[in-house]
């Protein structure tokens, strides 16, 4: 390609798409099929698969010169799980074959991903999982076993999954990374019913689900390194976004206090001060982080904004329900729904308060992440394990 | 401003590149003058100021200058540079009369506009460290007090004056206005007091009919002097965050060596956990008092919040960084020898330096209209 990819040869490629499939006049597909097509999709992709090779920082200059043109968009947070798990999964394990079946339609939103990872029986430590692929003589794989909290399930058409593919080796290395087709026979999707009320995720029973070997991701056994990547972008996803000032959760108490002087009492006036700097504290904790990424310095900080955030959202909208006294003993709505979407803001603080305390345990429990901090980022000793060499089929459950 | 405003200018929270080399200067300087064992023994003498390690920092490197323009004989730098020299002296804990004359001595000086006569020929000195000056108020005064100190003649007894023994001149405010008095001077008296923290020596103030020059009259020394003590409360949230980090630092060495139970302490879960809350309340601490710092270097509307969050914030990760600090080394945690004692010492009376966290709380409580009942 002779080609330099700059600013302005990206601005000049996303022009030349909106010439030649105006917004105004031409379907919501055709035009994300004609962008995936242009490379416009995830430019630092290949080309071919949705990109051009270019660096990553270039793509806000095509979506801000998309948006400015009303074109539509791919609704990413409806397809969150392909775009931030499965996609760069795929990219780095896939086959040229499995690059060019999934990404295309899994970025247009055709498809929607979920994961299929966690089980009852392997929570924070998900290398213990039980779920188990077994070989074939066609060399294909039947798959046997349970997940749990996957969102989108109902929705997926597609699932990465990881089982265990031999059970007598220590668990890290037994395990193969495959994509699950989610209208096989054998799967069934249940809601699965949370402390709101709700069922935002759910659980998958499998039975006896075939998946060809052709979808197998990565080396037999090697499935661990592979779900490594995986979860380092979930990571990576959490996060990111500049927040302003009394842009969370303690916005919508700030205005409450603020407009029912009725409420306070100086017991919750030190509360609400005390979280509220604290909030601001996060924020800039966040700001500082984005600074050191735009510079070329990332810093360590990433692993403990979720924590502060986990234990903010908590204890503010804990504040909240009790400055609500009365209404706090209210709550919205128990009917059991199956939202797509997980959404703070649209509700009520009972809500908030239930929903938040799960900010501790998904994407991996406090505790796990203090570990984490400790050992990756202060270099403290790992504690003494019995697991590392013991074969997966002689550990305690 | 109000609650939801922020400046449309994000703050540059991070450290340039002159901003390290200051810090790298510093901080070489303190490990050959002020180690722990140097400072220990140095404590419980006559003479807790290691006055080459002033004349070094002072002129040497040119920190004392720092916040005075150069035609003053200052280095024309900022907040930020000053709040880099700060992260080291808490770090090491030095006795060195840094926040009290470098700075709140010094913007008090810069914020009464006038840089004719005597206001200008002080600032001087105290850019290249030839004099040293403190505020003769009790070292817990916080800026929203400012107006009701403008009180009284120049007799008086002020108690609880941070380094004042180490002091040249006292910059005092009467109902007149702001005084300048000589400690050599005759009726001035200043008895050491036996402090908390003796790394910051503390000591009552005696004025019995004192000579002194009056700077400027009530109203702008009022303003200025409000100033000076915003500025204090904001850069101590610096002074805080280079204890806490020195804290953590060695609190992780500490356990990754100490062995019982036949294995390190450090590699014990309700050790790790601790250590890793601190280190995010560390990383948190550095974001609110650069923050804090920024907005003082750039003359910024929305420093008297940034200073208000940083001094509510940090005052308590000080504290809690030496408290664990002193925990998780056990047995050596509590003796003399060991320096843990003089990071909590610190701490501590950092905490109520310049108005307790609590002050600040109501600071920001009006400043973002979250009203008390």
């Amino acid at each position: 390609m002779s080609t330099a990819i700059d600013a302005t040869e990206i601005r000049r490629r996303t022009q030349e798409l909106l010439t030649a499939y105006p917004p105004a006049s031409t379907g919501r597909t055709d035009f994300l099929k004609a962008r995936f097509d242009a490379g416009l999709a995830w430019v630092h992709y290949p080309p071919g698969l949705g990109g051009l090779d270019a660096p990553r920082s270039l793509q806000p200059v095509v979506d801000a010169v998309l948006a400015a043109a009303q074109a539509p968009d791919n609704d990413p947070r409806r397809i969150g799980i392909g775009l931030g798990m499965a996609a760069p999964t795929i990219l780095g394990y896939g086959t040229d074959e499995q690059k060019q079946r999934f990404l295309r339609p899994l970025w247009i939103g055709e498809e929607v991903w979920c994961q299929l990872f966690s089980e009852p029986g392997a929570g924070s430590d998900l290398a213990a999982l039980g779920t188990r692929a077994v070989r074939e003589e066609t060399g294909d794989w039947v798959v046997d076993g349970q997940k749990v909290w996957t969102s989108s399930a109902h929705v997926a058409r597609w699932a990465i999954l990881i089982a265990r593919t031999d059970p007598d080796v220590p668990k890290h290395r037994g395990i193969s990374y495959f994509v699950c087709d989610m209208t096989d026979p054998g799967v069934e999707v249940r809601p699965l019913r949370q402390i709101t009320g709700e069922a935002e995720f759910n659980e998958v029973f499998l039975t006896g689900v075939r998946i060809p070997d052709s979808r197998r991701l990565g080396p037999v056994g090697d499935g661990w390194k592979v779900a490594q990547t995986t979860l380092m972008n979930e990571r990576v996803s959490i996060g990111g976004a500049r927040i302003p000032r009394e842009g969370g959760m303690i916005g919508t108490v700030a205005k409450t206090w603020r407009e029912r002087p009725e409420l306070r009492t100086h017991d919750l006036h030190q509360r609400l001060v005390t979280l509220w700097v604290e909030a601001e504290v996060a924020r800039l904790t966040g700001e500082r982080l984005r600074q050191q990424l735009v510079a070329g310095q990332p810093g360590p900080e990433g692993s403990g904004m979720k924590l502060a955030f986990a234990r903010l959202n908590q204890e503010i909208s804990g504040l909240e329900v009790e400055l609500l006294g009365d209404e706090g003993l209210l709550y919205g709505d128990w009917t059991m729904s199956r939202p797509e979407l997980v959404d703070f803001t649209g509700r009520d603080a009972g809500y908030r308060y239930l929903r938040s305390k799960g900010n501790s345990i998904e994407g991996g429990t406090s505790e796990v992440l203090l570990n984490i901090v400790a050992e990756r980022v202060l270099g403290l000793p790992v504690e003494p394990r019995n697991d590392k060499d013991v074969a997966w089929k002689d550990l305690a459950r | 401003m109000n609650a939801q405003n922020e400046p449309a200018q994000a703050p540059d929270l991070l450290y340039s590149e002159a901003e390290d080399d200051l810090r790298s200067a510093v901080r070489s300087l303190l490990a050959d003058r002020a180690d722990a064992p140097t400072v220990i023994a140095g404590i419980e003498s006559d003479t807790p100021y290691d006055l080459r390690l002033w004349e070094s920092l002072a002129a040497g490197i040119g920190a004392a200058g720092l916040l005075v323009p150069e035609k003053l004989g200052g280095q024309g730098a900022t907040h930020r540079e000053a709040a880099v020299v700060l992260e080291e002296l808490g770090r090491s804990v030095a006795p060195a009369p840094y926040l009290t004359s470098a700075v709140v001595a010094t913007e008090i000086l810069l914020a009464l506009d006038t840089q004719d006569g005597p206001v200008g020929e002080l600032l001087g000195d105290l850019a290249t460290g030839r004099k040293v000056a403190v505020l003769a108020l009790p070292f817990a005064t916080s800026a929203t007090d400012a107006a009701s100190t403008m009180t009284g003649t120049l007799d008086r007894t002020v108690t609880g004056v941070a380094e004042a023994a180490a002091a040249d001149v006292l910059l005092v405010p009467t109902a007149e206005g702001l005084y300048v008095v000589g400690t050599a001077t005759e009726g001035v008296h200043v008895e050491p007091l036996v402090p908390l923290d003796l790394t910051r020596p503390l000591a009552a103030v005696t004025l019995e009919g004192a000579a002194g020059t009056l700077l400027a009259p009530a109203e702008r020394s009022a303003a200025a002097v409000a100033r000076g003590l915003m500025t204090g409360a904001g850069l101590l949230a610096s002074e805080q965050l280079g204890l806490a980090e020195w804290c953590l630092t060695e609190t992780v060495r500490h356990t990754r060596e100490r062995h019982q139970f036949n294995r390190p302490v450090g590699s014990f879960q309700s050790l790790k956990h601790r250590m890793a809350q601190l280190w995010l309340e560390v990383v948190s601490a550095r974001a609110a008092a650069r923050n804090a710092a920024d907005a003082l270097a750039a003359g910024s509307p929305d420093a008297p919040l940034a200073v208000a969050v940083a001094q509510a914030y940090c005052s308590g990760v000080a504290v809690h960084a030496a408290e664990e600090c002193v925990q998780l080394h056990g047995g050596i945690g509590m003796t003399w020898e060991h320096p843990a004692h003089l990071y909590l010492k610190r701490a501590k009376a950092d905490s109520i330096a310049y108005g307790t966290a609590g002050r600040h709380r109501e600071a920001v409580a009006e400043l973002v209209e979250l009203p008390a009942p």
